[in-house]
């Protein structure tokens, strides 16, 4: 069963790219897309149940290349909604682009590939693999950002490839480091394996394993977007197409930010979980800090939002650094509504972006009378993403607070409400000035609600976070219990 | 128990390639002209290709051989064939605004590698392997990662750029052929092949860059900040 439905999850997006490719037709090269993540979509969400109904043990597939645990299947399945949400959204907004029309089918193989290897990412059992598919992803979403082939798109894409492909070596580096630590231990040779790593590790001289750590951490730090290595994030995220950015940002930093999820537990394990923690505690403040001052003084509408992914990253590396079953469900159940949120808020700014004509904060004004339904859901969202209550964000942030309220880290958690509070007024700064700001004197200009396509997802989005804010299920937090004990060993 | 012991005359020559792939990067970061960087590339891989197939021979790991074949094909000679195109198609041949001069990023390279060596000498001495390769190695390594950040940093040239990213490359696997020659061979196959991928990506781009943007120096690159 599970076997089979990560077959699903797998091929699907990589027939969609094939499909794409020999077909060469839009309309045939968007149905296999959307079609292609209906499937994923249906393929991830039992995951997470079939997972939680097993017990401890992990199961493995395809000799031993593919490791299937609480915490892989859960930011699958946050990569397989946001990959749903931006597929149905792309049909609409991808339509306009009208001077691209005949190369949408190359951006549908691109983009169902890039999904295939976010997909994948989590799933990995061997560290080496692990890094390779996290690289891949880096690899395809640069064209993805490119695709637009304005002169912005392609600095944008030449610093991500550049800082990303940098940064990541380090990772490498740290994960050859850790291998060679655990050979002391295994014996020269071993499996790779994230459990070989684990089970090394108490053994391992922990000089060798603190510098492996902390090269992991910053050279998959910097693909999670945490500051400072967050450089290549806000022209990445904000020169793409808009189905794109809401895809590296719901999708991709979480597939990063499980592999330091990872290796945190395996320094839990061999008892250098305070200082592990607190390197994380430490990126994740900064992060907010840097979110916090850029996004307080931002002038384009989609770097808002690209800043705004640095802070949420940075709070789900506070809630991976606290720990603690608190720390660690409330980071993973806050990757679950970061995904919604940022994909609803980048589907806003392109629909925006589009309607105006302008990227610049300054050039939108009055939103909710020109789109009383899109910007009222946008509005919304913006609302829900500065962690306001009733929405799900409001009660992750919440978790991962009362999480770090020990006496060692509390002064993290008093830094994060502060600058928490200085994004929230900011933030919503921007979106008074964007809604009711002084009404544009050309009233000539007609400004209609977008389609169908581009409405949808935002619905789609916005729902399940209210429901989450609202109603906070049972099966859920004990799953999610369960995934931060499992990720937290050596803790009560 | 690791791997760590080898036959003093293997040790001498393992050391000897390391030390050469160490002053061919010094060699990347000292020269203006694009060409000197893809020699010193080309060679650093065969070095390297080298010391795979000498642990392959004196540890005892056969399969490091095909390893070998695989980095002197592929790094010693496809890879910078691939950037020999780059090259010839951007009609640029040295680095023409360097931000720091060779000479004083050749002395911040020499800074960078005594700073390797103390923390390589701390890091072995704590595993108790102080007196052998291994602090080699982790010199090399780190080393010549800091090498290759130091040429990203200073060039401008999208060609030198990427031959910065290679070095960066070149280290790590140079020292994971001497710490763990255990590595399983697909992860090592993997990487490889993935590097391919890199370059003929950084080769599209640099196409893109050309005909839209009209340069392929990071300097004119500045029209996102903030």
């Amino acid at each position: 069963m599970k076997g089979a439905l990560l077959l699903i999850l797998s091929g699907a997006p990589l027939a969609a790219t094939l499909g794409c490719l020999l077909m060469q037709r839009r309309q045939a090269a968007e149905m296999f897309n959307l079609a292609a993540a209906l499937a994923v979509f249906a393929a991830a969400l039992p995951l997470p149940f079939l997972v939680g109904n097993t017990g401890d043990a992990p199961a493995f597939f395809w000799g031993h290349y593919i490791l299937l645990d609480r915490a892989g299947a859960w930011v699958v399945l946050c990569t397989a909604i946001v990959y749903l949400l931006s597929s149905i959204y792309s049909v609409g907004y991808m339509r306009q682009l009208k001077e691209e029309a005949e190369r949408l089918p190359r951006f549908y193989a691109l983009f169902a590939a890039f999904a295939f290897t976010t997909l994948v990412a989590p799933l990995m059992n061997d560290v080496g693999l692990y890094w390779i598919v996290i690289e891949l992803t880096t690899l395809v979403s640069t064209f993805l950002v490119a695709f637009e082939r304005a002169a912005e798109s392609i600095e944008a894409a030449w610093k991500y490839i550049m800082v990303v492909s940098a940064g990541i070596s380090l990772a490498l580096l740290g994960t050859i480091l850790l291998y060679w630590g655990g050979s002391f231990v295994l014996g020269p040779s071993y499996q790779m394996t994230w459990s070989a790593l684990a089970s090394a590790a108490p053994g391992v001289n922990p000089v060798v394993l603190v510098l492996g750590f902390l090269l992991v951490v910053v050279g998959y730090g910097t693909k999670a977007g945490l500051a400072p290595m967050h450089s290549w994030l806000p022209d990445a995220h904000s020169e793409g197409p808009a189905p794109v950015s809401a895809m590296l940002s719901g999708a991709l930093l979480n597939a990063a930010m499980i592999g330091i999820a990872r290796f945190l537990a395996i320094m839990r394990g061999a008892g250098l979980g305070p200082l592990s923690g607190t390197v994380l505690v430490v990126f994740g403040i900064l992060s907010l800090l840097v979110g916090a001052l850029f996004i307080v003084r931002q002038r384009g509408i989609k770097r808002l939002m690209a800043y705004s992914s640095v802070e949420h990253m940075g709070v789900v590396a506070l809630g991976l650094g606290f720990g603690g079953t608190f720390g660690v469900a409330g980071a993973f159940y806050h990757m679950l509504v970061h995904s919604l949120n940022k994909s609803l808020m980048f589907f806003g700014a392109g629909n925006v972006m589009r309607a105006y004509g302008t990227k610049a904060i300054g050039g939108i004004k009055g939103v909710g009378r020109a789109f009383p339904v899109s910007g009222t859901l946008w509005l919304a969202g913006a609302v829900a993403i500065t962690g306001a209550p009733p929405f799900g964000l409001f009660f992750s942030e919440f978790t991962i607070m009362r999480a770090g309220l020990t006496p060692q880290m509390s002064w993290a958690v008093y830094a994060m409400a502060a600058l928490l509070i200085v994004i929230f007024i900011g933030f919503m700064n921007h979106f008074r000035s964007m809604y009711y700001g002084p009404p544009e004197n050309d009233p000539a200009e007609a400004l209609v609600e977008p389609d169908r396509w581009s409405v949808l997802p935002m619905w789609l989005a916005l729902l399940p976070l209210l429901v989450l804010g609202l109603w906070w299920p049972a099966g859920i937090w004990s799953y999610l219990a369960a995934l931060a004990h499992s990720l937290s060993p050596g803790m009560p | 128990m690791a791997f760590q012991h080898l036959a003093p005359f293997a040790d001498s020559l393992v050391s000897l390639l390391a030390i050469i792939s160490l002053l061919l990067s010094f060699v990347m970061l000292g020269s203006r002209w694009l060409k000197n960087y893809l020699y010193a590339f080309a060679l650093e891989s065969w070095a390297i290709a080298l010391i795979s197939a000498l642990m392959g021979y004196y540890g005892g790991f056969p399969e490091l051989y095909f390893i070998a074949v695989l980095t002197g094909v592929f790094r010693g000679m496809f890879l910078p064939y691939l950037i020999w195109r780059i090259i010839r198609r951007l009609k640029v041949n040295r680095e023409l605004q360097p931000i720091v001069a060779p000479s004083m990023s050749m002395v911040i390279g020499a800074l960078l590698v005594i700073f390797a060596l103390i923390v390589s000498y701390r890091v072995a001495a704590d595993v108790g392997l102080e007196a052998t390769v291994v602090v080699l190695a982790l010199t090399v390594m780190l080393s010549m990662k800091m090498i290759g950040f130091v040429i990203l940093s200073v060039r401008h040239e999208a060609v030198g750029q990427i031959l910065g990213l290679l070095v960066l490359e070149n280290g790590i696997f140079l020292g994971s052929q001497i710490l763990v020659p255990g590595m399983p061979l697909l992860i090592e196959m993997v990487i490889l092949f993935d590097l391919l991928i890199v370059v003929v990506c950084f080769e599209v781009l640099v196409r893109y860059l050309l005909s839209q943007v009209g340069t392929t120096s990071s300097h004119d690159l500045r029209r996102l900040v903030g």
